[in-house]
Parts: structure tokens; sequence; C-alpha cells
């Protein structure tokens, strides 16, 4: 099989309440790979438009952010499974390379999500459940993992404060992500003290602090064909493997609380084998923190850790950047906040720079290969995506 | 003008908020108000559906039939909620949760006349149906 790199990636500063449009949001991602790729909009063969519906009103958003890119007459489509859907994105600009149907493909996610209000934003998000038989008793996306959380607290005796220090570990590098949303520091006691905002209940166990924010935001990754990638970038970064899983949409569908989320398991498990690499092989992973409990869970769905030992990776740190398998060093959805569209592209492009050396203060010793994890909806779709540096 | 032939909008009916008004599952609301949660089987290989449905993946079949919930379920988890989304303020704090069959799980809102501290993971649980101001209906999870 032909080989597939990625050339160049992107994304605006995640933030609340973006200033400009939806276009105006996918030029900053954009603007950014392709200066980082160091080509021109000519050398774009197709572009995949990845985000969210309803956020925004612009319907088949594809058709006006490729204009405003100067990516026409080139074909374009909108790739959409919510909060990972740049990296579906990416799973198709792959095939579309591998079917020599293209050379270089740009996968571009954004999200707009200020232009609602955050209760609105939990009616849409709760929407993407099950409208039929879920939605009527007004359901939202922390319930759901709150369900997982205590099934957990349950089974295995997870504790609030293990889900705390997922929060800490995201903030500690959060601090040092200029692209980030949330730059504050945070500590265990914001979880006991009743006057932090963070300890506040959303949606018993979880607490305000267990929940990522929304944000505006776009990200771009842009891949090449093998032959076409060693001839325009110097380091270019490899795909080496893809998988991608779907679930149940209704909780009653699903087979157990306490195994985390089973798209993670299968995307990993056909990730794995189609890289050829092991849990043990992954140097450094982007997982899918939409709440503290995600990060737990996919810690275990990956084989990171065993079922229920999810906990003794951040009790012992060793998810942190010096730790045997740094999880999230650019802070997570929890601190990057969590542009629905757009974070898929954001991880891949935290996985390149690690890979290339490029992260700064973030950076891991020397990593080789990297994973990232992008779920969508409540384990509904799953991405895991192996890169790695040869 | 021939006049418009009426839609079946039943379940329009479903919950605090119903996001459906037509469906092949409407007699779900009849049996609701009759006082059952009812969910489905497949005639053909007997494979059974909650949340209720009409179709029949197995065996691409839609002969169904109705059954009653009967029996205990046993409490999987449940969260209590402090914020809701848009329409369903009202109801704060309620919670949802989610309760095993054996051959199915049921999902919904763990009843308010359970006293809090007695709600556990493990506890046995039967469906049962509310009627809600202005004709509306559901169905929660009680104590068995
Ligand atoms: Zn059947």
């Amino acid at each position: 099989m032909k080989r597939v790199a990625i050339i160049g990636v992107g994304q605006s500063a995640f933030v609340r309440g973006y200033e400009g449009s939806i276009r105006e949001l996918a030029f900053e991602g954009f603007k950014e790979a392709m200066e980082d790729a160091k080509i021109s909009v000519k050398d774009i063969d197709a572009s995949i438009i990845c985000s969210a519906p309803e956020y925004d009103k612009q319907r088949s958003p594809a058709g006006v952010i490729v204009e405003y890119l100067g990516l026409i007459p080139q074909p374009t489509c909108y790739v959409e499974t919510v909060c990972s859907s740049s990296s579906t994105g990416l799973m198709v600009a792959y095939s579309m390379i591998q079917a020599a149907l293209y050379d270089v493909v740009a996968v571009i996610g954004f999200q707009k999500m200020s232009e609602i209000s955050s209760m609105e934003v939990q009616e849409r998000m709760g929407r993407g459940a099950d409208i039929q038989w879920e939605s009527p008793f007004g359901t939202m996306m922390p319930a759901y993992y709150a369900m997982y959380a205590r099934a957990y607290m349950e089974e295995y005796g997870l504790t609030l404060d293990d889900l705390a220090k997922v929060r800490v570990k995201a903030a500690t590098y959060g601090q040092i992500n200029e692209k980030a949303v949330y730059r504050k520091p945070v500590t265990l006691e914001d979880f006991t003290d009743p006057e932090s905002r963070l300890a506040a209940p959303v949606a018993d166990p979880l607490r305000v602090g267990d929940c990522c924010a929304n944000a505006d935001g776009s990200s771009c990754v842009i891949v090449a064909n093998g032959e076409k990638a060693k001839a325009m970038c110097e380091r270019p970064v490899w795909i080496l493997g893809l998988g991608a899983a779907s679930e149940a949409v209704n909780m009653a569908g699903r087979p157990d609380l306490t195994r985390g989320l089973r798209v993670g398991i299968e995307a990993g498990e056909k990730a794995y084998k189609m890289a050829g690499v092991t849990p043990k092989d992954i140097d450094v992973a982007e997982v899918h923190d939409c709440f503290t409990i995600a990060e737990i869970m996919a810690y275990e769905n990956l084989g990171f850790a065993k079922p229920g030992e999810g906990r003794d990776l951040i009790r012992s740190k060793e998810t942190y950047k010096e730790g045997s398998i740094p999880v999230n060093v650019d802070g997570g959805l929890l601190s990057k906040g969590h542009p629905i569209g757009a974070t898929g592209g954001s991880q891949i492009r935290t996985i390149v720079k690690q890979l290339r050396g490029e992260a700064g203060q973030m950076q891991v010793k020397d990593p080789a290969i990297g994973l990232i994890h992008n779920i969508g909806g409540v384990g509904l779709y799953g991405n895991v995506t192996i890169l790695g540096r040869e | 003008m021939a006049k418009k032939e009426e839609q079946d909008t039943r379940f329009s009916k479903f919950g605090t908020v119903s996001f459906t008004s037509i469906t092949k599952t409407n007699d779900f609301i009849d049996y609701l108000e009759e006082g059952k949660v009812m969910g489905t089987r497949c005639k053909n290989c007997g494979k059974t559906f909650f949340p209720p449905r009409v179709d029949c993946y197995n065996c691409l079949c839609s002969d169904i039939e109705w059954f009653e919930i009967s029996g205990r379920g046993r409490l999987l988890s449940y969260t209590k909620l402090m914020f809701a989304p848009v329409g369903f303020e009202d109801d704060l704090p309620y919670m949802l949760g989610l309760a095993d069959f054996g051959d199915f799980k049921v999902f919904g809102r763990v009843s308010k006349e359970i006293p809090e501290e007695e709600i556990k993971v493990a506890m046995e649980v039967v469906p049962r149906v509310v009627k809600l101001p202005e004709g509306r209906i559901t169905y929660e999870l009680t104590k068995a």
C-alpha cells in the first residue's frame, strides 16, 4: 500500500465569542496549516469541511468556506460525526489519496458555538443523541458521561479526587498552550471549596470543573500522498493507522457502562492492527477528554491501563509529560476548549508537532509514535489515528 | 381543494418536550395512556426491542408484536441534573437513570418520589407511566 503523510497542520486560537463569521474563523486554521506546509492554494487538489450542524445558520458550509479560502474550483464535501468530524475527515482524505483520486487534500474543521446560548448548546448536543426516545427526558452530554462516572465509582472505587486530578493535569498544560481558551491553573482545592465555580455540580457526580468548555475555533490538516509529501515537505508525519467505529445511539443499547466506550476499544484495535503497533509503542497521546471521566475511560479503552485501573495512571502521574504515557499535554479539551468540528484537527496538530519536536514547553522527550483518540457524541462515533515520524 | 388528511402525531405528546411527532411506534403512546410501558418483539426471530421499533434488522422483517415490560430492573447508573437544556428548566433538578431488565435496558427519568438517599446503583426499579400537564405523557423508573 502507498503511504500517506501529513504535511501541514494549523489551528486558530480556541476562544469564547470569536469576533468573525465561520468563513473567517476557518481561514485562521487554514492559514497556519498552509504556512506550515509552505504551499499555495493551487497545490490543494480537494478539501473536506468538517463541523456539526445547527450552531450557526449556514446550510452546507463547505461551499462557502472553500470559496473564501480560494479552494475553488477543486472538489469539496462536508463530513460530520459531531465531535469527531475532523478525524473522520482525515480518514476520508486518506481514502481519497489511497484511491489515487487526489494527491493533496485539506481537512478543515470549524465550529462557532458562541452564536447560541450555552443552554441552547446543551439542547443541540442532547439532540446529538436519540431524539425520539431519550431527548424528551431532558438529556445533555454531561448527564450521559455522569452516568459512566457513577458506574465507574461504584464498580472500581474511582473517586471524585481522581476525576479532579485529570482536570488539574489538563490545566497544567493549558497554562502553557497559547491556543487554549482556559489558561488558569486548577488545584484539587478548587473542587472542594464550596465557593469555587469549578466545584458546582452540573450532573452529579460531574462538576463544572469536570466539563470542557464550549469554544469557537478552527483547525486544518493537510494530507498528501507519500511521493508528493517527500517532495514538498522536510518532515512529513506518516499516517500509520486509522480506526473508526459506531455505537448504539441510545444508552439502552450500550453493552456495559463499566467498560468505557466500545467505539474507543474498536477503533483503537483497528488502528493498532493497521499500524502494526501495540499500546506500549505509543510515546504520546491525545485523548477525547470532553469530561474528566472520558479521559480515564480512554486510558483503559486504548490499552494504556486494564479495565478499572485507568485511575492509577492519573494517581501516579504517568500521563504527565514526564510519565510513561503522556496524554493531553496540550491541555486537552478540558483546557483548550472543544469547538466540536475543529477538535480532532487540533488533536492531530498537537501530535504532529510532538513528532516533529516542535511542541515547545509541551514537548515530550523524543516521541516516534503518537496516537489521537477522538470521540463523537457519547461514544456514538469513535476514531483512533496513529501517526509516526518514520 | 381536497381536504388534507389528518396526520397521526400522537408521539408529539411524549415527555417534557418531544422532538418527534410521526413514527410507526405511535401506539407506544396509547399504551402509556393505558398505564403500560411496552417494548416490541420480532414475531419472526423473537428479538426484543426497547426502546420499541417496528423493523427487525436481524431478519429484515417488520412483523412485530408489543409486549409489556414486566419484572424488576436493576439500576445500572443515574445522575441528578442541576442544569437542563432549553425547554426543561422547569423540571430541575431531575434525575436520569438506566436500568437492566435482562433482555433489554430502559433509560428514563428516575422518580422524584424515591427519597434521594435510597437511590443506589443495583437497586430494583420498575417503569411507571406518568401523566404530565397539558395532556403530555411519559414514564419513569421508580422503586420496585
Ligand atoms: Zn427478527
